[in-house]
């Protein structure tokens, strides 16, 4: 009699379950368009050529060992991180009023910020707040909030599937009804898995709403310097609401920006009323870190820490990052203008609205079946497209399967 | 690309708040917001950071020291990172159980070579952030699916971060005896008595090694009726065996208890951290294993334990695990490992002998036999909070209330100092 005779089999991660499968196909042909890790135009993983060098200056500091950070992680990590996020000349930072978590990537952000609300905010322990998660949004938002113990996880209307595009009456009247203190988990940019960001005049119609209804804003930034290029510009929604006035978090994920992917390198940058209550804050995020890894680990950060505090190095990190999106870029317009060449029937501009390392290309879930089947391209259900997959290789490939999948399936 | 345009990037469109904004919400989010008292165990370190005094000696927290007080880098672990470094390898996420070739030597370690549990594949071992993640997920899991029963006990004392992980993951704690304070060692017989009274199907956690914070370890004729009365109370068993190496300075041997309890078919739960015996404490390198009824129950476990990773961190971080892998499996570096921890270990009893030596030395008239008896980073002085309290305000010797002191931050330097203050404390 096992003790755990009982325990079910769990349905695999969908994204994970997909990459596996692409493995096991034999097809030469066969394309992976699924999970959200850049490649270059070999399909190859690429170490970013600053993060090698910067590699390098750490093996070499016979000075650095590897000792525990503090609870919080690497300060000077925490600190630069931060300003990245918020800009060097945050009003915000200037007043002592931000500070920050080093987490396990961009889930272990959102993971202290969700268990901190969970104790804090709204009451103690009041697990009854609604969470609005975008719809669609990255599948883990639900369950990260979910396991830290939120019992009412709910959509807020995002996606506009007729028009594809963002359906801001729908999300603008989802913040008129939401009730007061409902938390909402916002992408400040390179909207995942949609590719559709809100302009500059409606993230100001949804602050002013958030602000007026006392909406708690939850920033989730995985893709800052992915998205446009530019740091400084992926950046706006964020600066723009600290502006208003917020007391607000910030999950970032230094995963896609840094290619550091497995060194799990995140910050949690939360932006108080003043110093005071930032203080109290940060002590109780250190005791929920205590019982969930203790202390973060040090490589990935010390890495980041260093690119980011040392100006040749930061200017370097930047051109790496842009050269990135500029490729994302250059797959967009070649996918709409092969599909456009082709004659595929519907409209194609939404490649090259959306920003960031996915496409919604609006496939449907047979559709996407075929795909799957018939031409080994792998894509998520949700017809989520990581652009990063595309090459100049494969792009006809993909654009002529495409085309024959929105012909012979509806 | 200047082909392309994207309406929301063109202009930045800053605007001013108006004056009034900030006297809209002058009230916080936080107010009600307590300020957390400090980590007992992390706090230390911090309190003494801000001491001046240069005599200050830091017995808190569990981190070897070399006989200079420095942090020790494995030489075992700077030659595996010389080859990591070497094989230009990416920066791909890990799988959510991690890197597969870390968790088979992991599980491989604590187990033993051409253990049947490993060989019948019935154990699942995933990659974990050190020793405080292992216990974390293993606490989730046993929470979310051991619901038999609420109750986990642990010895009393126990590392200070066990009771907040537990509770935290909604479990609820219970003692039992342990610790014999007139001995300074092992009530034997208090804990038979104790574990005895556990309710069925209750979790029993077990310090495999090196007991923290006491350093005090069952012989192993003891583990055997403990074993023997767990196996008939029903309990399961949580193995926390966080100094693999450091308390005999065998590998083997620190692991006894943990293979005995295996063989006499106990199906456990185990946390391993690599944190002390590899020195990799800031790489956050650990394992939690599941010894299953069958391969097919694993593969069940695996897929849990999965989803209960991935809301927390979704995947754990390579490059510790990487070193580790790289120790463990090539036998020259896994050699000279082995030949590290046993320095280490031998340096830590060596100081507990200057330690008592000095303290006769000194004058005192105590028996101190038990800092000798006591095994692994760990003494338990026996020192009482008062002159805790005393040995860190006139002497600027930082350790934890309990009266526990981490003999890797003795060194033959600083021995006779420590010596003098025990001793002002407790003649």
């Amino acid at each position: 009699m096992s003790l755990f005779g009982e325990v079910p089999q769990a349905t695999p991660v969908a994204v994970f379950k997909l990459s596996n499968d692409f493995k096991e196909d034999a097809n030469p042909k066969k394309v992976n368009l699924g999970v959200g890790a850049y490649r270059t135009d070999e399909g190859q993983p690429w170490v970013l050529p600053v993060v090698k060098k910067v590699e390098k200056i750490i093996v070499a500091d016979n000075s650095l060992n590897h000792e525990y950070l503090a609870i919080l992680g690497l300060p000077e990590f925490r600190s630069s991180a931060s300003k990245i996020a918020l800009g060097e000349d945050s009003p915000a930072i200037q007043e002592n009023r931000v500070g920050a978590v080093q987490c396990l990537g961009g889930t272990g952000a959102l993971k202290m910020g969700a268990e901190f609300l969970r104790r804090w905010y709204n009451g103690n322990d009041n697990t009854k707040t609604p969470v609005y998660v975008s719809a669609p949004t990255w599948e883990n938002h639900n369950a990260v909030f979910a396991n830290a113990g939120f019992e009412d996880i709910r959509p807020y209307k995002y996606w506009d599937a007729e028009k594809r595009g963002l359906d801001l009456d729908g999300f603008l009247g989802d913040l008129e009804s939401a009730p007061k203190h409902s938390i909402f988990v916002l992408h400040a940019c390179a909207h995942n898995p949609t590719g559709t960001d809100p302009t500059h005049v409606e993230w100001m119609q949804v602050a002013e709403v958030m602000k007026r209804r006392k909406l708690f804003v939850f920033f989730d930034s995985a893709y800052q310097g992915f998205a446009s290029g530019c740091l400084d510009k992926d950046a706006w929604a964020v600066r723009y609401f600290v502006t208003q006035g917020f007391e607000m978090f910030c999950a970032q994920s230094f995963s896609k920006n840094f290619g550091l992917y497995n060194e799990r390198v995140g910050n949690l940058t939360i932006v108080a009323r003043d110093s005071d209550n930032l203080k109290r804050v940060l002590s109780q995020m250190e005791k929920i870190v205590r019982v969930t890894w203790s202390n973060p680990p040090s490589q990935g950060a010390r890495l980041v820490a260093i690119t980011l505090n040392t100006p040749e190095l930061f200017a370097e990190w930047k051109d790496n990052v842009k050269s990135m999106a500029d490729r994302v870029l250059l797959m967009r317009a070649s996918l709409q203008a092969k599909l456009q060449a082709l004659e595929t029937p519907g409209t194609w501009d939404h490649i090259t609205q959306q920003i960031g390392m996915f496409s919604f290309t609006g496939l449907n879930p047979k559709q996407v079946e075929y795909m799957i089947k018939e031409r080994s391209i792998y894509l998520m259900a949700s017809g989520r497209i990581n652009m990063c997959g595309l090459t100049t290789k494969n792009i006809d490939y993909v654009a002529e399967s495409i085309h024959e999948t929105v012909v012979n399936v509806q | 690309m200047a082909l392309l345009k994207s309406s929301k990037i063109i202009s930045t469109v800053w605007v001013h708040p108006p004056l009034g904004v900030r006297s809209i919400r002058a009230s916080s989010w936080w107010s009600e917001v307590q300020m957390g008292p400090p980590d007992p165990i992390l706090g230390v370190s911090e309190a003494y950071k801000r001491d001046t005094n240069p005599k200050k000696m830091n017995l808190g927290v569990g981190a070897y020291r070399d006989d200079q007080g420095k942090p020790y880098v494995l030489s075992c672990v700077r030659k595996a990172e010389a080859q990591i470094a070497a094989k230009k390898l990416d920066k791909e996420y890990l799988a959510i159980g991690g890197l597969g070739d870390f968790t088979k030597a992991c599980a491989k370690l604590a187990l033993g070579d051409n253990n049947e549990v490993i060989e019948s594949g019935r154990n699942i071992t995933v990659q974990t952030i050190s020793g405080t993640g292992s216990l974390r997920i293993g606490a989730n899991f046993l929470s979310r699916f051991h619901t038999e029963a609420r109750d986990v006990y642990l010895p009393k004392p126990s590392w200070g971060n066990h009771t907040p992980i537990f509770r935290d993951a909604g479990m609820q704690l219970k003692a039992y005896t342990y610790y014999d304070p007139k001995t300074c060692g092992f009530d034997f017989q208090g804990a038979l008595n104790d574990i005895s009274k556990i309710p069925e199907k209750s979790v029993i956690m077990l310090h495999a090694c090196a007991h923290n914070p006491t350093g005090v370890d069952p012989r192993p004729e003891q583990w055997k009726e403990i074993a023997n009365l767990v196996k008939k109370r029903n309990l399961l068993v949580f193995f926390d065996m966080a100094y693999q190496g450091f308390a005999s300075g065998d590998i083997d041997r620190d692991a006894w208890a943990v293979r005995y309890f295996i063989e006499q078919g106990h199906n456990i739960v185990l946390s391993q951290s690599f944190a002390k015996n590899m020195g990799l404490y800031g790489e956050r390198v650990g394992g939690f294993t599941v010894v299953c009824k069958d391969a097919e129950e694993a593969k069940r476990v695996e897929s849990q334990l999965k989803i209960l990773i991935r809301p927390i961190y979704s995947n754990p971080p390579m490059n510790g695990a990487r070193i580790a892998a790289t120790i463990l499996n090539t036998p020259d570096l896994y050699k000279e490992w082995l030949g590290e921890v046993h320095g280490m270990a031998n340096r830590i009893i060596t100081m507990r002998e200057l330690l008592v030596a000095n303290l006769k030395k000194e004058g005192s008239t105590q028996n101190w036999q038990h800092v000798i008896d006591q095994i692994g980073m760990f003494c338990f002085t026996g020192l009482k909070p008062e002159q805790v309290a005393r040995l860190t305000k006139e002497f600027s010797v930082y350790m934890t209330k309990d009266g526990r002191i981490s003999m890797a931050g003795v060194t033959s330097g600083n021995v006779g100092y420590l010596a003098q203050g025990i001793h002002a404390v407790t003649k």
